[in-house]
């Protein structure tokens, strides 16, 4: 339990004595926001993944794909 | 496939790329920097190099905080704008990417943050150990994507399977040691090493021409401009595997490179040209409008033979018997074959028909190295844009010999002359800096656009492997991550000027 707390107030240190990391962990949460929800969810929304369930179903959307080329 | 499209969708996918990469070289080379620089303050235990440590890896630290995650929506555009080239990949991209997200993960976070936030609080060699396993762990992830890309330029170590319409891995080391992977890792990575040298060399001569922090700029430019002439050797031996590998796997790409339309004996390499926008492949017109040539080393550079003869355009597209080449014309034959054999495969299993399926099965196989070619409409298709590849390889290559100058000169100042009086190479070393981004872009250019029509060499055009999906979603899309990127590099080059002013003194 000692060392579990040890790094807990290790990574609060970290983070309270942070300068230049305050400003780059706001553009990381921004950014990971943008593109995780926003380009995941409304951008990237319709993937081969989501439009079809079963591997047979991608399959023969591919293959179908490829024929009519 | 409606060309609009497709070309939007690779645009879209270029400037993902290539945004990407003005982030990763940085990394890659920068934590091996700081590394060194740890390693000599644990060694001497001399406070000025912890500082120096301490204010290197503030910058690698912005660097990496800016750039992180920009490369997913690479894999985003895989499922959206390359859904038949995803599906078609198959596991062959899926295994490199898990196990570079598994190490990403775990390597580099874990030591990142006793790498910033352990200095005081964990033993020294402790700390100096998750530095080094931070940049091995940065250069690890590089690794299984150029894996991956390597893997597109010359695919290895699969099958493909009809039944899935997938290609399904079958020797993972096949995949992970090919030659075109291999030579592709190294020669990028030490790109990125060249890149992060030419940064701390040109922030250092900065601090130089503003006669400020001069010890410490001096200390950091002697390590950079050393970490930079090894590296950069290493990047010339590298480039040269990887030009002898594009040579035997994508000839068509060496030509362009070259603007080679003839093939020839004892071939030179072209040192500086002009290529003449006449020539096309259907006409007798000279190759350039002038060249500075260096006799037989493009033979040398791409066979290791002076005297090896080195196709040229029209060999590739229409065939050479003589020099046993096959011309385009017979590969599309082949590869309709292949699509063919392929339907006919998928009509008998359909019908159960078992005779039928193995029969298609066996011509399948024996075409597939040409399928991708059955989707081509005429030989020419298989001539990437000339121009564009063989001036960004030119750029490449004159601006890694200005590099090796470059650190080669200002090692020999700082050793034996006083450099500060030397504002001239002061000045030429900051503005390297976006020289070694223009080097490394270019280099993704000819790798890139050196191969196409293909998405993945010979197997898939580019044509096939793009989703239909509406061409004005990929315009909104392009426009979105235009400004997502743009603001991201703003915001990078803001901080880091202003980290870079406050200097070696200041808070991290």
């Amino acid at each position: 339990m000692i060392s579990i707390k040890n790094i807990f107030v290790f990574y609060i240190d970290g983070f309270k004595n942070m300068k230049v990391g305050k400003s780059l962990w706001k553009i990381i949460t921004i950014k990971l926001l943008i593109i995780l929800v926003v380009l995941n969810y409304f951008v990237y929304d319709k993937t081969i993944k989501t439009e079809f369930k079963t591997a047979d179903e991608k399959s023969n959307f591919v293959y179908q794909n490829l024929k009519g080329k | 496939m409606e060309e609009h499209l497709v070309d939007w969708s690779r645009a879209q996918f270029a400037l993902t790329a290539m945004y990407h990469w003005l982030f990763v070289p940085l990394t890659l080379g920068l934590g091996f920097i700081v590394a060194i620089m740890e390693s000599i303050y644990v060694k001497t235990g001399s406070e000025f190099w912890k500082k120096t440590t301490k204010f290197w890896m503030t910058i690698f630290a912005i660097n990496f905080a800016i750039g992180v995650a920009t490369g997913i929506i690479m894999e985003f555009e895989f499922g959206t704008n390359w859904a038949n080239y995803s599906w078609f990949v198959g596991d062959i991209f899926g295994a490199p990417l898990a196990i570079e997200g598994i190490l990403a993960f775990f390597m580099e976070s874990t030591f990142f943050a006793v790498m910033f936030f352990g200095w005081n609080k964990v033993d020294k060699n402790f700390h100096l150990l998750s530095t080094w396993l931070v940049a091995i762990g940065s250069n690890l992830s590089a690794l299984w994507i150029l894996v991956a890309n390597g893997w597109m330029q010359h695919p290895v170590g699969m099958t493909f399977n009809p039944d899935t319409v997938r290609n399904e891995m079958n020797n993972f080391w096949d995949v992970l040691l090919s030659p075109v992977a291999v030579s592709k890792f190294l020669h990028t990575i030490a790109s990125g090493y060249v890149m992060a040298s030419l940064f701390v060399v040109g922030v250092s001569a900065w601090y130089l021409l503003k006669k400020r922090d001069v010890i410490f700029a001096k200390n950091s430019m002697l390590v950079g401009a050393t970490f930079g002439l090894i590296t950069a050797l290493f990047l010339t031996l590298s480039g040269d595997e990887s030009a002898h590998q594009v040579a035997l796997k994508q000839p068509v790409k060496l030509a362009a490179m070259e603007g080679l339309y003839e093939g020839r004996t004892e071939a030179g390499i072209v040192g500086i040209g002009m290529l003449n926008p006449e020539k096309t492949l259907f006409n007798e017109a000279e190759e350039f409008i002038f060249q500075i040539e260096a006799p037989y080393a493009l033979s040398l550079l791409g066979y290791h033979d002076i005297h090896a003869y080195v196709p040229g355009l029209k060999d590739l597209v229409y065939g050479n018997k003589e020099r046993g080449i096959m011309g385009a014309e017979e590969k599309i034959a082949k590869g309709k074959i292949a699509i063919e054999a392929f339907e006919a495969y998928k009509d008998a299993h359909e019908l159960k028909d078992s005779e039928n399926m193995a029969q298609n099965r066996l011509i399948l196989d024996e075409n597939m190295q040409y399928f991708g070619y059955g989707y081509l409409k005429n030989p020419e298709q298989i001539v990437p844009p000339v121009a564009i590849t063989f001036y960004a390889f030119h750029i490449m290559v004159a601006l890694g010999g200005w590099f090796l100058v470059l650190f080669a000169l200002v090692l020999f100042l700082l050793t034996k002359k006083d450099i500060e009086k030397f504002r001239v190479v002061l000045w030429a070393a900051v503005w390297s800096i976006p020289l070694g981004y223009i080097a490394g872009e270019a280099g993704w250019v000819v790798a890139e656009v050196g191969r196409q029509p293909w998405a993945i060499q010979d197997l898939m055009p580019v044509g096939v492997a793009a989703t239909h999906i509406a061409t004005s979603n990929v315009i909104i899309s392009f426009t979105l991550f235009a400004l997502l990127f743009t603001t991201l590099l703003i915001a990078e080059i803001k901080i880091m000027t202003t980290q870079i002013k406050i200097g070696p003194d200041g808070g991290h």
